[in-house]
């Protein structure tokens, strides 16, 4: 029978240490609205979505009441948009069409965020994924809950140079056209290597190919929840230090299926999968980097921070998958610098560098994430960061992804400010060399060997 | 034997003064929720206490149950928070 001190010590976790479920995920496909006709696609969107996610919110909030346990967010992704579209839409105003019918929708079931105006190009564009990127600055624009994302590579097929040049573009369109919210624009598209179909985090999520018609898939968090956990074995040997994330991480993951399965349920939408990742936000205690300090650095940053990080990461994932049937999604230690006060400190102390971000992304998922630029950072260079990262997760067989922002008007040393959950950003510098000629040159880099397994 | 389902957990929290008991398992009793199980204990200078009860053959709903319960708690000057046993179930238990 349930004791004092276990409801206790679960209510501690959710009153005092930020424990909460960031996201109920609901995945729709949209493959059976596919239509010639643009204006009966948009009207097929408009009603699928606002059909099978009418009851979202509300059951999301019934849930949190019975367990006292707050759902931060409700989400819907959709299957990528450039494939939903490519018959309808033959100019990229048309896409923005449906951006917009898909922000009507959102608004009308009351969810946080809609993600996937996407395309998958990890090998090639066709003429409707180049349509759809092309239109992402001005879609991102004139919607305020559409989240936008572009596969660039992956393991098996390489990586599509051209589309990251084009990426790098549009990145830096999006920033310009979303200027006077010190670029935010960006803050809503994210570019990914080995991109996971399941996804329940923003900007990233959009609903599979290979998925139901309808899932839904839940996203974890509790960075504070590990931190004060930690915080009970200063000073403790590693084998105790992994043994105390690995028991948190299963706490806190049989709190996410729970969530889970109640919402299937009540929904009558089957249960995906939970993601495991440990997501900060700016509140304080409920950051990775002073996970990363609780372990023994004085700031994110610092040597030693990339072994740290692979050890948390691991071992969240081992606590996590015993405690969920289902574990997909991106599944990792989010290291985002604008969500996560900790990252924040870390860069204005001088501890945290870009450079140092990226070593940091070969052991976690997901990427350089939420990090803002200075605005005049030139297309081919924001290219180069991307490619880069695409490189590590082709090579390492991993998600990776890039969400910079270049704010326009601004150079380092300043802030950008996008409130929220997102948080706000020292602007950090990039390396000033040129890649201009790399970027250039066209065409894609070729699968790395070992993608040759069969 | 009550479904485990209709199990919940009561916890009240604050500072210690007469009647917190008293109070709630009078609502209790008025709206026909089985009381199971009562432990309390004192954390850091802090009253707590924790009720297993069933609410199977209450007569208001689980959600009504929880407003009443936080508003009377407030009367008194104590946190009260009612849950469903599940979340306790599935985080401490294998």
């Amino acid at each position: 029978m349930t004791n004092i001190w276990e409801v206790h010590e679960t209510n501690k976790m959710i009153e005092q240490e930020n424990l909460d479920v960031r996201t109920i995920t609901l995945g729709i496909s949209l493959m059976d609205c596919i239509d010639s006709d643009l204006e009966r696609l948009n009207q097929k969107i408009y009603d699928k979505i606002t059909a099978t996610a009418r009851n979202l919110v509300s059951v999301g909030a019934q849930i949190e009441q019975d367990y006292c346990i707050p759902i931060v967010n409700k989400r819907i992704s959709v299957t990528p948009i450039a494939l939903v579209g490519s018959a309808a839409c033959h100019r990229k105003e048309d896409f923005v069409t449906v951006a917009k019918t898909l922000d009507a929708a959102a608004k009308e079931v009351g969810v946080n965020f809609i993600g996937g105006y996407s395309a998958l190009v990890s090998k090639g564009m066709t003429r409707g994924d180049e349509l759809l990127i092309r239109s992402i600055p001005e879609a991102l624009k004139v919607t305020d809950l559409v989240c936008s994302s572009v596969n660039l590579g992956s393991t098996k097929t390489g990586i599509n140079m051209d589309a990251v040049r084009l990426m790098g573009e549009m990145i830096k369109e999006t920033a310009e056209r979303t200027k006077e919210h010190d670029s935010m624009g960006c803050s809503k598209l994210v570019v990914f290597c080995n991109a996971p179909d399941d996804n329940p985090f923003m900007a990233g999520a959009f609903h599979g190919v290979t998925e139901a018609d309808a899932i839904i898939n839940v996203g974890v968090s509790g960075p504070g929840v590990v931190k004060t956990a930690l915080s009970k074995v200063r000073g403790e040997n590693f084998e105790v230090l992994c043994e105390t994330i690995k028991k948190t991480a299963f706490k806190i993951t049989r709190v996410g299926q729970l969530v889970a399965q109640e919402a299937s349920r009540r929904l009558g939408i089957p249960f995906g999968i939970i993601d495991l990742s440990l997501a900060p936000t700016p509140a304080v205690g409920d950051s990775v980097a002073e996970i990363l300090e609780e372990i023994g650095l004085e700031y994110a940053g610092a040597p030693g921070t990339t072994a740290a990080l692979a050890l948390l990461n691991d071992q969240v994932k081992k606590g996590g998958v015993m405690a969920s049937s289902y574990v997909g999604g991106l599944s990792g230690a989010f290291i985002p610098v604008s969500e996560d006060q900790g990252m924040i400190d870390a860069v204005k102390a001088g501890a945290l560098t870009l450079e140092k971000l990226e070593a940091m992304t070969c052991v976690c998922s997901v990427g350089l994430d939420m990090i803002a630029i200075p605005g005049d950072t030139s297309a081919s260079s924001i290219s180069g960061v991307i490619a880069d990262e695409m490189a590590i997760g082709m090579v390492n067989q991993k998600t990776t992804a890039v969400r910079i922002i270049p704010v326009i008007g601004k150079g380092v040393g300043e802030t950008a400010e996008f409130g929220g959950l997102l948080g706000y950003a020292p602007i950090m510098p990039v390396n000033a060399s040129s890649c201009e000629a790399f970027i250039k040159r066209g065409g894609r880099i070729p699968a790395p060997i070992h993608s040759f397994k069969n | 034997m009550e479904k485990k389902a209709d199990r919940v957990i009561i916890t009240v929290v604050g500072k210690d003064t007469v009647g917190i008991i008293a109070k709630v398992c009078t609502y209790l009793s008025n709206n026909r929720i089985n009381v199971l199980d009562i432990s309390q204990t004192i954390v850091q200078d802090f009253f707590n206490m924790m009720m297993i009860a069933d609410i199977g053959s209450s007569s208001k709903p689980f959600d009504i149950c929880s407003k009443e319960l936080a508003q009377i708690g407030q009367e008194i000057g104590v946190a009260v928070k009612c849950q469903r046993e599940e979340i306790f179930d599935k985080m401490h238990r294998i």
